[in-house]
């Protein structure tokens, strides 16, 4: 049976085992005269766990193992010197042959030894479907069985249900750590990897980025091409033209809508701007490359500036307007936040309005403002079709907003998308680069979480 | 007179300082109205260049010619036999007709320039029909054809550099001028473009593809991200101890909600295509990716929601002998359910436009055809946006600003949704 079916299949038992338990729960209380310990339902619920879930932890089982061990059974039936000194690529390589025979979607000349495996590859999965479906079965049947032989009415069925659910809850609540572990695990794996194959002193300070170079055979590993300062210095240039534009604006923004707009404008203006990070950023990426950055191009020549078309200005503009609405929504939520006895004060001290705003309203959300502009500058580090649509590629180490320059995030996506050797250094480099990512905007968030968690204390 | 103030009253130093801070006062107001209009426009330009650039990509140019189905072209050996049809050269016809409407074409560069006249997908329009009703043959019959892509923009006006208007362009103007004299072209709705995959042609691409493996990305990002986001949120806020690992889970979420979107795509290239040996390029990778995106989104929505409601809700279910498990699931969990589905929509529309961490996992590949499980090669709608930018062909460019009035609609609908269900049954306790 296909492992769909078999899924469905096993849901469908527990539906029927439910109502049908808790049918018999309920005639059992009325039968027998006495008060069942729980509601019918639960009874009905207990029964259906016991069937759903032995079936279906087999089937995750086979899901995770049952792959690896097929294709060893079919190698194993090839003969050994095909095996023997090959590289994990090759081998993989087979494998791909041996599934795609098995599956008749081979194309060209078969070659006899694979077909052998392959043969032996269709027999095994076969089997271990049969395997798993009479299991599975057997599991869910034997589950239910046991647990329908249990009801009687003093048994405890809801306090047996409702642990399977705290600690379905708790597994839940866990995901997100896992997340976490994994996004570490795996970015520092492969980063590891990459270290033994480039020094990590060149890595971080080396001051050339040309991954293309480094494809040669003869310089793997041993050139000075994976120096990461470049992109560090583009992403930061671009992130910081992003928020020269974002900062301003966005916190006037959220002064004039709190402090100034009247009910009824703030409440088609505030949704207007929260428009802004609503829209796509691949949306953003062909808006600069397609409007802004042309546009400053021509402006440039008008006043004898030479403006590159990819230039870190085009896109940090951009990428500026795609922020304003964190800035804004978060001064917004803090500037609200500062208590209106504050506001009181500086008024009865004869302060106008503006006064009271820059003098003592700010700087008592001033922790708040600054936690949400280093949430912005952590999005604007890490935002990727924009820099991947609108600035270059070459890693040029340069300051000047008018030129070109690279991205952290821009070189992670040339180097991973399109055909990848998963041991070349390049692609690894690729790892090492998210590694640097995820450590900085880690760093940026932990530090804008808790400066905001502190300000929130300090007012409610 | 002398014990006064040397410079006078107080109430003159601020009457004098008065005018000058009101002016600040003025500037400062002017410059926060500022601010928002500069962002209001910014909104607006977007909007306007966007829709002013792919409106046209909706429609497509068809020409009527007088087609003689001549039956020396498609079926020489006049058996009708269904192979021979299938394999005849239908260009012939539609390059024949062309040729009788212009009959002043003879030079070999203009020649060609007609020969190219026509989209390429008018041969299979052709045959299509006489397959479908082969007395066609030997037949002569007025037929909308469409045009070439190049042709479709300069009737539409979206050509009009210098650079753009070479000698061949040009013979097409004069052309498309005597066709709209004789009423032989017009622009009728662009069908294809929401019924194809992606094409290699302009003219035959569309976005259903993208579409269909959108729809497919997503069931498996709610499917997945709605159940275990609703169920660490109720844990978290109902269930879970005050200590030190709760802590530990509760920086984890508000971290992963700010974790850049690119690091979730090489923790879905390492963990779920390189480890767990998942298809590349497929929704399934794709909506688990999503997934773990959305997740923080719901569960921060999540928990905020069920703080909203009351606890003399909790202590009502509890005082009349619910168990706490009932009293949150019977009780609290269908009162802030409203707030956790808006929160939830709102997460699903931010991973509908998402698209760098889908480049990383390889659902950037040029698909053809329409996916059809969660484990076939697809691609999503803003990839393919993404794509379509990357396309030198200046047709594409119109498509891919349609393709994106599209994602917007659509994410418009969802956040109009999410709005509706906020003011529907949003409850102030």
């Amino acid at each position: 049976m296909e492992k769909s079916t078999l899924f469905l299949l096993i849901l469908l038992a527990s539906t029927l085992a439910y109502l049908r338990n808790t049918w018999r729960a309920r005639t059992l209380a009325e039968t027998s005269g006495q008060k069942l310990h729980s509601l019918p339902g639960f009874y009905g619920y207990y029964t259906a766990l016991w069937c759903a879930l032995p079936g279906l932890l087999l089937l995750l089982l086979w899901l995770l193992g049952e792959g690896s061990l097929l294709t060893t059974g079919a190698l194993a039936r090839l003969p050994q010197s095909l095996l023997d000194g090959a590289a994990p690529e090759q081998i993989q390589l087979l494998v791909n042959d041996i599934k795609s025979v098995a599956q008749g979607s081979f194309e060209g000349q078969i070659d006899p030894a694979i077909q052998v495996a392959a043969d032996r590859f269709s027999e095994l999965t076969l089997w271990s479907r049969i395997l798993l479906t009479v299991l599975s079965m057997t599991a869910s049947l034997s589950g239910l069985l046991f647990a329908q032989s249990r009801i009687n009415t003093d048994f405890r069925a809801r306090n047996q249900v409702e642990t399977v659910v705290r600690i379905f809850l708790i597994g839940c609540a866990l995901t997100a750590i896992f997340t976490t572990i994994g996004i570490v695990l795996s970015v520092l794996i492969e980063s590891i990897r990459f270290f033994n194959m480039v020094p990590i002193t060149d890595f971080l300070f080396g001051l050339k980025w040309s991954p293309q170079i480094a494809m040669r055979a003869d310089q793997a590993g041993s050139s000075g091409a994976f120096g990461v300062i470049p992109l560090l210095t583009g992403t930061l240039l671009i992130s910081m033209v992003a928020l020269l534009v974002a900062v301003p604006i966005g916190l006037l923004a959220a002064i004039y809508l709190s402090e100034y707009a009247s009910p009824n404008f703030r409440a088609i203006a505030k949704p207007l701007i929260e428009i802004l990070a609503g829209i796509p950023t691949v949306v953003y990426g062909f808006f600069a490359a397609l409007v802004v950055a042309p546009f400053l191009r021509n402006m440039g020549a008008e006043i004898g500036l030479e403006i590159s078309s990819e230039s870190a200005l085009a896109a940090g503009l951009v990428m500026g307007i795609m922020i304003i609405p964190f800035v804004s929504s978060l001064s917004d939520d803090f500037i609200n936040a500062v208590p209106q006895s504050l506001r009181d004060g500086a008024y009865a001290l004869g302060a106008t309005q503006s006064e009271t705003i820059r003098q003592v309203v700010i700087p008592a959300a001033l922790p708040g403002i600054v936690g949400g502009i280093l949430l912005a500058a952590s999005r604007a580090i890490g935002e990727t079709m924009i820099v991947v649509m609108a600035a270059g590629l070459s890693a040029n180490l340069t300051l000047n907003p008018l030129a070109a320059v690279t991205t952290v995030t821009t070189q992670i996506v040339t180097l991973l998308v399109g055909d990848q050797e998963f041991d070349s250094p390049k692609t690894l480099a690729a790892f090492a680069l998210g590694l640097i990512l995820f450590i900085l905007t880690l760093c940026l968030n932990i530090m804008a979480l808790r400066i905001v968690r502190k300000y929130r204390e300090q007012y409610e | 007179m002398s014990d006064q103030n040397p410079r006078g009253h107080t109430l003159d130093i601020v009457m004098a300082g008065l005018s000058k801070r009101r002016n600040a006062e003025k500037r400062f107001r002017f410059f926060g109205l500022a601010s928002i209009v500069v962002g209001l426009v910014f909104l607006l330009v977007l909007f306007i260049s966007i829709i002013g650039n792919g409106y046209s990509a909706f429609t497509y140019s068809n020409v009527a010619l007088d087609i003689t189905f001549d039956p020396a072209v498609i079926d020489p050996e006049g058996q009708r036999n269904p192979a021979a049809l299938a394999a005849a050269d239908y260009d012939t016809l539609w390059k024949a007709s062309l040729l009788k409407l212009f009959p002043q074409v003879t030079e070999r560069q203009e020649k060609r320039a007609l020969n190219a006249f026509m989209g390429f997908s008018a041969d299979k329009r052709l045959k299509d029909m006489v397959a479908e009703d082969p007395t066609l043959i030997g037949t002569t019959k007025t037929v909308w054809l469409p045009v070439d892509d190049t042709v479709d923009l300069l009737f539409k006006g979206k050509l009009g550099n210098e650079e753009e208007l070479n000698e061949r362009n040009q013979h097409y103007q004069h052309w498309i001028k005597t066709l709209k004299d004789q009423d032989r072209i017009h622009s009728s709705f662009n069908r294809e473009f929401f019924t194809n995959g992606d094409s290699r042609e302009p003219e035959a691409a569309g976005i259903w593809g993208a579409v269909v493996g959108s729809a497919f990305t997503l069931l498996i990002t709610i499917g997945l991200s709605l159940p275990i986001g609703i169920a660490a949120a109720i844990y978290l806020e109902e269930f879970a101890p005050r200590n030190r690992w709760t802590d530990l889970i509760e920086v984890n979420i508000n971290n992963l909600a700010a974790v850049p979107s690119i690091v979730f795509g090489l923790l879905g290239l390492a963990v779920f295509i390189n480890f767990f040996g998942l298809p590349r390029s497929s929704p399934l990778v794709g909506g688990l990716v999503l997934t773990l995106m959305t997740l923080p989104v719901i569960i921060i929505a999540g928990r905020s929601a069920l703080k909203s409601v009351p606890p003399s809700v909790r202590e009502a279910a509890l005082g009349i002998g619910a168990s706490p498990v009932q009293m949150v699931f019977d009780h609290v969990l269908p009162l802030a359910l409203p707030g956790i589905l808006t929160g939830a929509i709102i997460g699903t529309a931010r991973a509908l436009g998402e698209s760098a961490p889908l480049l990383m996992i390889g659902m950037v590949a040029f698909i053809v055809d329409i996916p059809k499980t969660f484990t076939s090669a697809a691609t999503v709608l803003p990839v393919q946006i993404y794509l379509w930018a990357d396309s030198p062909e200046r047709a594409f460019n119109e498509r891919t600003s349609a393709a994106i009035m599209v994602l917007l609609a659509f994410l418009i609908l969802m956040n109009g949704f999410a709005v509706y269900l906020r003011r529907r049954y949003e409850r102030r306790w």
